[in-house]
């Protein structure tokens, strides 16, 4: 049996490659441009109005957070068609999504709420007396919104844009069920084959892309202050009131809130009423329960935790080392994950073997993985706690971190809360991770969702873990959201 | 302050009580009846098998759930410190590949003598443990049984433009294309491979996806595996899908199995091969066709009406050695010279 060797040359300059690559760039530039103009009315709306049901609204936005990628384009594929949800219930038939705009529909309802938290958490601490300053020297409430508001929105916007374009590029869920062919699909097809040589190939590549997304957003940053020079704080927002426009307001609202959240969720709940519920089953969900929170919780924590010293330093010490060690911290996330979970099988063997398919291994892999997501939220957090209070601590005998403790902590404290949300809800719909790294019978919500119904006719034997996942995470949500107004 | 003391002491309880937690389970591992399995079948199908196993014997099976083909580069990466004892792959091609690199330990004769011989590696380190065979699936609606072609290669043909569906870059696609190579020549596969592009088949990224597409009017025809068909008419008797073999001997009814090797670096041998036995034991076989649809690899087993009766599978399948199947990389060169990689 002749091994033939393909050369490297052969497989980066592949013509398939820059296929690959044009259909990645279109599918991102997309998703980012949907998800911009989904998001920046939704968090307008929830923040700065007089919307009635702003809190619902805001649950709802980031819902989609909850149901896994695949599923997401699992059950919009299952609308259309002969057989599908829509022909049975109203008997048109209509194309099932899929190809470019099928995947555009998937990831833009599945990330914009990535979007729609950062800007929501932007535009909470923008200074009102900064529009009205504006005001008062003649502008147009458009020209204001243009000028004053977009601009100071524009950690957020790209805190959101490149989390999610990350979430895009590393995607190959989603596309797969949409057969849109991207980078990343056809790496993790490549890793379905026994030659590692081009899997290792195509991944550098794909790191490669994501670099270069980098060092975009990093360009777009350079030099932004946005704390306040004066003395005291923002003055609390008045809301906008809306009048007539608050009825199409709202029903723009509640479709985007049916098409990101009605949609899974209904078939999810379809699907249960199929299932055969029994005790062994209900123990078995138990199970996977446990196991995906015992994952998730503590890697919420340590990533959040190595993301406070990250995010710090990036903010108060701008220089080349913390700029590049920001950097560093999402590269976890530029890496596909097959390639990630196989590099940490490696280092583990040769450094800590006891440590191999352990759960601690696992909790450092989603740590270090999902770092990118917790690192946003704490770095916009900090844009608005002024180093000069700081400074004012330890001008009054408080040591380094007793200042940080007191000062800047607390004004942290919503970003501290996002970024564990965000952290916990990745770990829970987490998939080829978890399926390389994890111990032995360590089967989480996410993986018997995906076993029962990626290849069988099984979905409603899924139902169940899908619904424990969405219970788990609209249950966190919910908690944070109405603990109180301050957060998120 | 007080809060925060108390949250930092919870933390650290919390990381002790991971850790402790860790090292018992590594403690249990230590014993004698445990058996570590890597399997690249869903948990879905075989938990049931592995589940009955540990009732009977006593054994505690740890398991790895995975695909197929992630579980061997992880075994690959492991090498010699792996914990794996027994490995459960999806398909034929994986343990010839792992069989190549001297992974696999053979197994002893009282697991071998249960199958026929073209059901085993010839040196016995891997022994199959159910049939997997190629098939056409075709719309109930919308062709009719006599139109159908005879061969996979009249699937070229311009009547069945955008008609046609298949999977590329699945593995028992690459298993398929491999075997049409060993009997058919490098040449006239691609050649195939090129006019089935060029006669727009629609792509999809796996099998179910095409049986899908069949019932929702996408497509009128596909290339999967026989099983897939059989789990959606369990569910939905009505499932506008068929299914038939081509023509005798055609490349097109390629059985492929998935089987079980005992690695070499095994701690639990006896283990391993007491569970290699159990898969080919008559209920666990009979579980197998009865439940997940596939063929069975001994005698003695009923057959459902909805698979084909093993005899006839034995006159349609063309007579391919598996372990020829395991010379993926010529594949691969191929299948990237026709662009569908």
């Amino acid at each position: 049996m002749a091994h033939e060797q393909i050369s490297p040359f052969d497989i980066v300059f592949h013509w398939r490659n820059a296929q690959l690559l044009l259909n990645t760039v279109l599918l991102v530039a997309g998703v980012l441009a949907v998800t911009v103009s989904l998001a920046v009315p939704a968090a307008w709306l929830t923040t700065c109005t007089s919307l009635p049901g702003r809190r619902l609204f805001t649950l709802l936005g980031v819902l989609p957070l909850v149901v896994p990628g695949y599923l997401m384009a699992y059950t919009f594929r299952s609308l259309g068609g002969e057989i599908g949800v829509i022909s049975q219930l109203f008997g048109i038939v209509i194309p099932r999504p899929s190809g470019y705009f099928g995947a555009l529909l998937a990831l833009s309802l599945y990330n914009f709420p990535y979007m729609f938290l950062n800007l929501r958490a932007s535009l909470r601490e923008l200074d009102p007396a900064l529009e009205e300053s504006a005001r008062t020297l003649g502008s147009t409430p458009p020209a204001v919104f243009t000028h004053v508001v977009l601009p100071q929105l524009r950690p957020a916007m790209l805190t959101g844009a490149f989390l999610i374009g990350l979430h895009v590029i590393a995607d190959f869920g989603v596309v797969s069920i949409m057969n849109f062919d991207t980078f990343s699909l056809a790496l993790f097809q490549q890793y379905g084959m026994p030659n590692r040589t081009t899997a290792a190939w195509l991944a550098l590549m794909v790191i490669a892309m994501a670099v270069i997304f980098l060092a975009t957003e990093a360009l777009l940053l350079r030099g932004l202050r946005l704390d306040r020079v004066g003395s005291g704080t923002h003055r609390m927002r008045r809301r906008a009131t809306l009048g007539w426009w608050t009825l199409p307001a709202i029903a723009l609202l509640t479709l985007l809130a049916i098409v990101s959240v009605g949609v899974p969720v209904s078939t999810i709940a379809y699907w249960s009423l199929r299932c055969t519920w029994s005790l062994t089953m209900l123990e078995d969900v138990r199970d996977a329960i446990v196991n995906s929170l015992s994952g998730s919780v503590p890697a919420a924590i340590v990533a959040t935790a190595m993301a406070i010293p990250i995010a710090y330093m990036a903010r108060r010490y701008p220089s080349k080392r913390s700029f590049y060690l920001e950097r560093v911290a999402y590269l976890g996330f530029a890496t596909p994950p097959l390639a990630f979970a196989l590099g940490l099988i490696f280092v583990a063997k040769y450094t800590a073997p006891v440590l191999e398919y352990s759960l601690i291994l696992l909790v450092f892999a989603y740590s270090m993985y999902f770092l990118a997501e917790a690192v946003g939220p704490l770095r916009n957090s900090l844009y608005r706690a002024s180093p000069r209070i700081e400074e004012a601590a330890r001008s009054l005998g408080c040591n380094g971190f007793t200042a940080f403790w007191r000062v800047t902590f607390p004004v942290m404290r919503n970003g501290i809360v996002v970024a564990c949300a965000l952290v916990f809800l990745s770990c829970m719909k987490e998939l080829p991770l978890t399926m390389m790294l994890a111990p032995h019978d360590f089967h989480t919500l996410a993986y018997n969702v995906y076993s029962y119904a990626a290849d069988d006719a099984m979905f409603h034997e899924a139902a169940p873990y899908a619904v424990a996942i969405l219970l788990v995470s609209t249950g966190l949500v919910a908690v944070l959201l109405m603990r109180g107004r301050k957060l998120v | 302050m007080n809060k925060y003391n108390i949250l930092s002491k919870l933390a650290l309880t919390f990381l002790v009580a991971v850790i402790v937690t860790e090292f018992n389970a590594r403690a249990a591992k230590a014993e004698d009846d445990t058996l570590v399995l890597y399997c690249g079948r869903k948990k879905s199908l075989v938990g049931p098998i592995v589940r009955r196993f540990e009732r009977e014997t006593g054994i505690d099976v740890k398991v790895k759930y995975g695909s197929t083909s992630q579980l061997a580069l992880a075994l690959l990466e492991e090498g010699k410190r792996s914990s794996a004892d027994i490995f459960w792959s999806q398909d034929a091609g994986t343990l010839g590949a792992l069989t190549a690199v001297d992974r696999f330990a053979v197994l002893p004769d009282w697991v071998l003598s249960t199958v026929h011989e073209r059901y085993r590696n010839p040196d016995g380190r891997w022994v199959a443990t159910s049939g997997r065979a190629r098939v056409l699936a075709y719309s109930s609606k919308r062709v009719k049984v006599d139109a159908l072609p005879e061969s996979v290669f009249d699937l070229t043909d311009a009547k069945w433009r955008g008609r046609v569906g298949w999977a590329p870059t699945n593995a028992s696609f690459r298993a398929f294309v491999t075997a049409m190579r060993n009997e058919h020549g490098d040449e006239k596969t691609l050649a195939w491979l090129l006019a089935m592009k060029r006669n727009k088949a629609q792509v999809y990224s796996r099998n179910t996806p095409i049986i899908q597409a069949i019932a929702n009017g996408e497509i009128d025809l596909g290339l999967p595996n026989h099983y897939y068909l059989l789990r959606f008419k369990k569910v939905d008797s009505t499932y506008p899908v068929e299914q038939t073999f081509f023509k005798a001997g055609d490349i097109g009814n390629l059985i492929n199995v998935a089987g079980v090797g005992m690695l070499s670096t095994s701690r639990h041998k006896q283990a391993a091969a007491r569970f290699a036995a159990f898969l080919l034991t008559p209920p666990v076989q009979q579980y197998i066709t009865s439940e997940i649809f596939e063929y069975p690899v001994t005698e003695d087993v009923i057959v459902p009406e909805a698979l084909s009766a093993a005899s006839e599978l034995n006159e349609k399948a063309p007579k391919v050695d598996l372990d020829a199947i395991a010379d993926v990389e010529g594949t691969l060169k191929l299948l990237r010279e026709a662009g569908l990689l």
